[in-house]
């Protein structure tokens, strides 16, 4: 590939073809200040404040959106670029309200970031602020459209990354303003609550619902047996907001922390990762043997399932019914847990920690969600809130000791850990699904061909002469070209292109979850993902079926997979949503 | 929402647009054409037939002055108020209309007969001030003409 | 029928075998009609057929320019002499049948001079004006494609597919000088080289005619008078980039415009001079319309292509430029109205000619529309290189009602203002941005001493910030943030530190706009902060509106000596602020006046002061 040689603030350098000048100046040891640019989205080049001088050009240049060329001579900064980038700061802040001390974003927001860095101690130009009501109408996310410095990037997720189009830039011009289309409500747009936007925007304008205080409340209350349970995905990120390199795989400290904060339970979703790869393997098995619809497509992922019932519900019976790890982690504490421990399932509470928004609309998003007599799930909390709480309690994150969780509901395999990233299910389904069709264990339980980036993947997997056609989708807006696939190949009467299918709506999967700590790059998706497959390495049973306590809730208390018990309790049904409600 | 609500002449419009690229602002204009301005459900209906979200729709339509998402009074008044004209005294002709009028910019008349709005220049200049009324034009308009256009406009229909 | 290159040279010789008769011509666009050309037609059309006048024509054309003495009627006599009448409603209108054409003397009133000679007339005498891309307004009747055949129409298209390569189509365009006439004054032809120098599958050539700018009307005049000069030129742009697709832009404000474009491009077809194998060729070319819909900001090119493509119009930055990637991704070249309809002539008459006419970097000529306060306010073409007083004083007939000229507005709201010192600076494209305006698109709006440069740049901003997309903060926060000072300057409630602010502010906004809107949007203030400093400190310092203008620093007070007590003015005011008895001296209760100026429009004795 030919180089290109250019010039940044004097000194040479060679950069392929298509970089940017922002990446361009890191090869100098330059960090170019930036506000509406993301590394996942194309440039929409809003915000003005990263301006930099090409030579030979009257105007200042974006460096977001302005690619290196060959011989261009760059300023990154003079007097006069920081003067115009304070200016454009001030003005920003003219219509911002100075609210950091109560805003979700507090020391760890771009525009505070920039004002701390540019010694902003006053905003010469008079206030103005915008009357514009908080919508928090749904159970995930909230929108604060005052705070909203309209750098786009929740748009720009949720249509190009989402293919949702719940949001969109609404009027023009100073009224510009981010909102669902027709005066709706979030909650009454198409709006999945994956919080991709709320993990996109730079300052505190979309956030999570902050459900901590309810924890708290109910830690408080004496008579409230609570439970927790953790995802997959929150051990290899919740470091980063306790200074640790995204990746570091901290299960054991987490316990610990967990515990400090008065559960009196710590259990883990990993367990029940293995428990739905049962349910939902054995199910895949049935459609495949006795003839049922395919593909499977799974449904562990909330928004997901909220995607497919609003856009795409032709797929209804294509979903596997079994519930996601979250929820049957909920109904085993409500039932298996409560029995064995004694506690009165009215009076246990049980708390998820999630990478995820969309869990919190999932812990009620139907009946079955309600299985073991009770909402299963009382409250679904992201890591950003748990990050919160373990601050709020003073525990020394970096000093706590490696614990162990409670037993029954706890020990995973690395087919449970796996769900974390894409291709993780897919991969932990396969490693059992070859017990299942073969009886006999696999000898090398890697899944190259479904690990990766890739927005679609596809792999063909030959159980012993069976050949399984899978494919994964990840970012939700990939998955419309593999539905559409499918429902070609069903319009021409063809044999369905694929027998099983994952989809996470989350880029990277969950590992990059709308409720992870804010800055995921594909550079820290990469990290928690090797955080991911590091822990299913040195997990000494790599597939869900070895979980011993997983065959010791079969034999204890479900049956066997797809039994009447297991049907109870986990398994959901799927019903067509109307995209817009009003 | 059923599609028997569009008219055979827009569903016709839409039909021969449909496949065209960057269909919609022009498939909006005929639909403000037809009704005077954007009903709601007609714009999901659009969004269905074009297969366009219905967000990306809102998000034009709230871009272009031009489009309305509230019903014009039965006869529209838009005074221009391009340089020339402002220079000329626009202004003292919508302060005029709004007196003889009773209400405001932007609003309509309670019996629904009259909605002003000030426009940008039509082009027109060398007759500054200008104004149209259901899209004819008036240059070198005079306050003192204004009762009088009124009622012949409130007449004529 | 379609033509082919020999049938279109046979017909355009059959059109031209004119017989001497006596032609009578109603400009008949938008501005035309709005003063009531409709019934001058009528009443034309009707007294002809009463008087039995065998060989009169009678014909609709586009617009003269002379839109303060609109209707505007010409007739050319037999005999080659011609004559301009203005204001001509029903009733002149039958005297012109009555006298004029039934007896052969021509009227002595309402006659205008000829603003242009025709270019096609070799023995015309040279006059002030000179028109290229206005030759046919006018002239021939916009809605028969004849007429337009008949004055070499679509001969630039027949040179250029059988005479010329793309490549020297490039060459003769550059070596005309030629520069795009929407506001940049970028070469035309190196943007046509750098398309077709792009490879690509598909290209586009783009027609720009959303004309947003308040007070000018220069590309609806051509549309409406001549629109297949720009048919032809698109198709020229076309055969040399390699596109066979063409889209215009254009304002929904114009719907006669967009009515006889419609018109002109089914004719066209009809002649295979547009659609498959024009002229017989292999050269296919397809033209449709997109409809604006009220947004300022799609006159800029990206802005434009977004909402061509049924999108929000917000710019994007460039490079890439719309040459390289364009619609929908592809190469497309983006010019303006004037700009094609001026492509033909240097394509017939060659870059030589085009080329020594105007000043050493700006060619050809440009059209201006002269609105505000102007005596005869309309539209001209005339030669780069020609000063403003020119302009006013020569062919516009100077300041209205006699006062003082104050400052010319070019480049519309996003221009700068000229004051007296430059009368004579000649105008093009650099001596024009060295004086802190633009050439723009070609509106000019006359100011005189009544207006307020405060007021008057408030209003400009008032117009950027309502057009602004929204997309980027400079221009977003910073417009209001400059309106809204500039709002409470002209209400006596300015800063001393406001003058700085508007700087600040306006640097920023020019560097870190994201494109033309935002970053030319602070001219008005800082071209009038320049050359008016005075008058701004006048505002924050003193309170005062030297022109009179700003409602909030005015008091009106009654002179003594000149009252003579007729009461005019108490019976007037609104609030009944006035006091005073038959004969006797009036008062303003100062705490009640609400500066609507009545008083002073009443007083015939000039006793009210405003001040
Ligand atoms: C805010 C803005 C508005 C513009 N409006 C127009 C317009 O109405 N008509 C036009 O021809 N060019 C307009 N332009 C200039 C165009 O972007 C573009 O330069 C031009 O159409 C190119 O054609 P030309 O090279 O023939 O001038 C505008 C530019 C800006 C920044
Ligand atoms: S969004 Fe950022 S700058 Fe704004 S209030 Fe919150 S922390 Fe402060
Ligand atoms: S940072 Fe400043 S404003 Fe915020 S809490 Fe501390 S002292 Fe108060
Ligand atoms: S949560 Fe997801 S679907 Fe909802 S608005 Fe945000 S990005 Fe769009
Ligand atoms: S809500 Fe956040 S991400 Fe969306 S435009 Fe506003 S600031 Fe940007
Ligand atoms: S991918 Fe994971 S984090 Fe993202 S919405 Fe789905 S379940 Fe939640
Ligand atoms: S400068 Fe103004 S009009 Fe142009 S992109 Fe920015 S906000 Fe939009
Ligand atoms: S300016 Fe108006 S309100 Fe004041 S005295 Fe004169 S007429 Fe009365
Ligand atoms: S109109 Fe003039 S002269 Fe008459 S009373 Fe008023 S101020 Fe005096
Ligand atoms: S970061 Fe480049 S314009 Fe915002
Ligand atoms: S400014 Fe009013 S018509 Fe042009
Ligand atoms: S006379 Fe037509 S533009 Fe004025």
């Amino acid at each position: 590939m030919n180089m290109i040689e250019l010039e940044i603030n004097g000194i040479p350098v060679s950069v392929k073809p298509g970089t940017s000048l922002i990446n361009a100046a890191k090869l100098v040891g330059v960090k170019i200040p930036t506000l509406c640019y993301h590394s996942d989205l194309e440039p929409w080049a809003a915000c003005g404040i990263c301006v930099v001088k090409v030579e030979g050009s009257p105007k200042m240049l974006r460096a977001c959106a302005t690619a290196a060329g060959p011989g261009m001579k760059v300023t990154t900064h003079d007097p006069e670029i920081v003067n115009v980038r304070r200016t454009v700061l001030e003005l920003i802040l003219s219509t911002h309200p100075n609210d950091c001390l109560q805003c979700s974003r507090n020391r760890n927001c771009e525009l505070q970031t920039l004002a701390e860095e540019f010694g902003i101690r006053e905003v010469p130009f008079e206030k103005r602020l915008r009357d514009l009501p908080v919508d928090n109408s749904t159970t995930s996310i909230v929108l604060n459209p005052e705070k909203c410095i309209a750098c786009g990037r929740c748009a720009k997720v949720c249509q190009n990354m989402q293919g949702v189009w719940a949001l969109e830039f609404i009027g023009r011009g100073e009224k510009t303003r981010i909102a669902p289309a027709a005066d709706v409500t979030l909650d009454e747009s198409p709006c999945i609550k994956c919080g991709q936007c709320t993990a996109h925007c730079p300052v505190g304008a979309i956030y999570e619902k902050d459900q901590t205080r309810e924890v708290w409340n109910a830690i408080e209350e004496n008579k409230k047996h609570c439970v927790v349970q953790i995802a997959p995905a929150v051990r290899v990120a919740i470091g980063e907001a306790f200074g640790y390199e995204p990746g570091e795989v901290l299960t054991g400290q987490l316990y610990a922390a967990l515990r400090r904060l008065g559960f009196n339970a710590v259990f883990d979703t990993n367990f029940t990762a293995d428990l739905t790869i049962m349910e939902e393997g054995a199910e895949f098995v049935r459609r495949m043997t006795e003839g049922g619809v395919l593909p499977q497509i799974t449904s562990c992922c909330p928004a997901w399932t909220d995607y497919m019932e609003k856009f795409s519900p032709d797929f209804i019976p294509n979903f596997s019914t079994a519930k996601s790890p979250q929820q049957m982690l909920g109904a085993m504490a409500k039932t298996y847990y409560a029995q064995k421990a004694g506690v009165d399932p009215k009076n246990m509470y049980v708390v998820s920690v999630m990478p995820c928004t969309a869990k919190k609309f999932e812990v009620s998003r139907c009946e079955t969600m309600t299985s073991s007599g009770f909402q299963d799930v009382d409250v679904s909390i992201t890591t950003r809130e748990l990050a919160r709480m373990i601050k709020q309690a003073g525990i020394d994150f970096r000093n706590l000791p490696n614990e162990e969780p409670d037993s029954l509901l706890a020990e995973y395999s690395g087919a449970g850990t796996i769900f974390g990233v894409t291709g993780g299910v897919m991969e932990a389904a396969l490693r059992s699904a070859y017990f299942l069709i073969t009886k006999e264990d696999l000898k090398d339980v890697h899944f190259m061909d479904v690990r990766g980036m890739k927005g679609v993947k596809a792999a063909e997997v030959d159980i012993k002469g069976t050949k399984i056609r899978v494919a994964v989708a990840h970012q939700m807006g990939n998955v419309e070209m593999l539905l559409n696939q499918i429902r070609e190949a069903k319009a021409k009467g063809e044999e369905t292109p694929f027998h099983f299918i994952e989809v996470m709506a989350c880029r990277g999967g969950c590992i990059g979850g709308g409720g992870q700590p804010h800055g995921a790059t594909d550079a820290i998706r990469a990290k928690r993902t090797a955080g991911i497959y590091t822990d299913d390495e040195k997990s000494v049973r790599r597939c869900s079926h070895h979980n011993p306590m997983i065959k010791k809730i079969y034999e204890d208390f479900l049956g066997k997979p797809l039994g009447h018990k297991a049907h109870e309790l986990l398994h959901t049904g799927y019903q067509e949503r109307k995209v817009y409600k009003k | 929402m059923s599609k028997n609500k569009l008219p055979d002449e827009l569903l016709r419009f839409i039909d021969e647009w449909k496949d065209k690229r960057g269909n919609l602002i022009m498939v909006l204009h005929q639909v403000q054409e037809h009704f005077g301005y954007i009903p709601r459900e007609v714009a999901f209906e659009v969004a269905d037939l074009l297969n366009v979200p219905v967000a990306k729709i809102y998000g034009v339509i709230t871009f272009y002055h031009l489009f309305k998402l509230t019903k014009p009074g039965r006869n529209r008044i838009a005074v221009c108020m391009g340089t020339a004209c402002y220079l000329k005294g626009g202004e003292d002709i919508i302060l005029e209309l709004e007196r003889l009028l009773g209400v405001g910019i932007n609003t309509v008349t309670p019996d629904g007969e009259f909605s002003m709005e000030a426009v940008r220049c039509i082009g027109c200049c060398g007759l500054a001030p200008v104004m149209t009324i259901n899209g004819e034009v008036y240059g070198n308009v005079k306050k003192a003409e204004l009762t009088k256009i009124l009622k012949k406009v409130k007449g004529g229909k | 029928m379609k033509f082919t290159r020999d049938t279109l040279k046979t017909h355009r010789d059959s059109l031209r075998v004119v017989k001497a008769r006596t032609t009578v011509l109603v400009g008949m666009g938008t501005c035309g009609i709005a003063a009531g050309a409709k019934a001058a037609f009528q009443t034309l059309e009707k007294a002809i057929a009463d008087k039995g006048l065998q060989d009169v024509v009678l014909k609709r054309t586009g617009c003269l320019g002379l839109c303060f003495a609109e209707p505007t009627v010409e007739v050319k006599n037999a005999n080659g002499t011609s004559t301009v009448y203005g204001n001509v409603d029903a009733a002149f209108a039958e005297r012109i049948v009555t006298e004029h054409l039934a007896t052969g003397t021509p009227l002595t009133e309402n006659v205008y001079e000829q603003p242009a000679a025709d270019l096609f007339d070799e023995d015309a005498a040279p006059l002030k004006q000179m028109r290229i891309a206005l030759r046919n307004c006018a002239i021939i009747n916009p809605e028969m494609i004849d007429e337009y055949i008949a004055r070499d129409g679509y001969a630039a298209l027949e040179k250029a597919l059988f005479e010329m390569t793309p490549d020297e189509v490039v060459k003769e365009v550059t070596d005309s000088g030629l520069r795009g006439r929407g506001g940049a004054g970028f070469p035309t032809g190196r943007k046509w080289m750098f398309t077709k120098n792009t490879p690509a599958d598909q290209k586009y050539i783009v027609c720009n005619a959303d004309e947003g700018d308040p007070g000018a009307y220069m590309d609806r005049s051509v549309l409406e008078g001549d629109p297949h000069s720009v048919l032809e030129a698109m198709a020229v742009a076309g055969y040399t980039v390699g596109a066979n697709q063409g889209f215009i832009y254009i304002r929904a404000e114009y719907p006669l415009a967009i009515d006889r474009l419609n018109l002109a491009i089914k004719q066209a077809k009809e002649c295979g001079l547009l659609g498959e194998k024009i002229l017989g060729t292999d050269f296919s070319f397809d033209i449709e319309l997109r409809l604006g819909a009220g947004a300022f900001v799609c006159g800029e090119e990206t802005a434009l292509l977004a909402s061509i493509e049924g999108n929000r119009g917000m710019p994007v930055p460039r490079p890439p430029f719309p040459a390289v990637k364009g619609l929908w991704g592809k190469p497309t070249v983006i010019n303006n109205v004037e700009t094609y309809a001026t492509i033909p002539m240097i394509l017939l008459k060659g870059s030589k000619w085009f080329n020594s006419i105007g000043t050493a970097t700006s060619k050809g000529t440009k059209v201006f529309a002269v609105t505000g306060k102007i005596k005869n306010s309309g539209l001209i073409e005339v030669p780069m290189g020609i000063t403003l007083r020119e302009i006013i004083y020569n062919i516009c007939g100077g300041i209205a009602s006699g006062k003082k000229f104050k400052a010319a507005q070019t480049g519309g709201p996003s221009g700068g203002c000229i004051t007296a010192a430059f009368l004579d600076t000649p105008i093009d494209y650099e001596s024009l941005q060295s004086i802190g305006s633009m050439m723009g698109s070609g509106g000019m709006i006359i100011m005189d001493e009544d207006d307020c440069m405060v007021d008057v740049t408030k209003f400009y901003l008032e117009f950027t910030v309502d057009e602004s997309c929204g997309k980027c903060a400079p221009c977003r926060i910073g417009g209001r943030t400059c309106y809204n000072i500039l709002d409470r300057i002209s209400k006596g409630k300015g800063q001393p530190d406001d003058l700085q602010k508007l700087k600040d502010i306006g640097h920023a906004m020019r560097k870190a706009s994201l494109c033309g809107l935002g970053q030319t949007a602070p001219n008005p203030f800082m071209s009038t902060m320049k050359y008016f400093e005075e008058e701004y400190r006048a505002h924050i310092e003193d309170k005062k509106c030297p022109a009179g203008k700003c409602k909030d620093l005015l008091t009106y007070t009654i002179d003594e000596a000149k009252c003579v007590g007729c009461t005019a003015c108490a019976r007037r005011c609104p609030v009944s602020c006035i006091s005073g008895q038959v004969k006797k001296l009036h008062v303003i209760d100062q705490s009640k006046c609400i500066k609507c100026g009545q008083c002073y429009e009443a007083c015939k004795f000039d006793a009210v002061k405003k001040g």
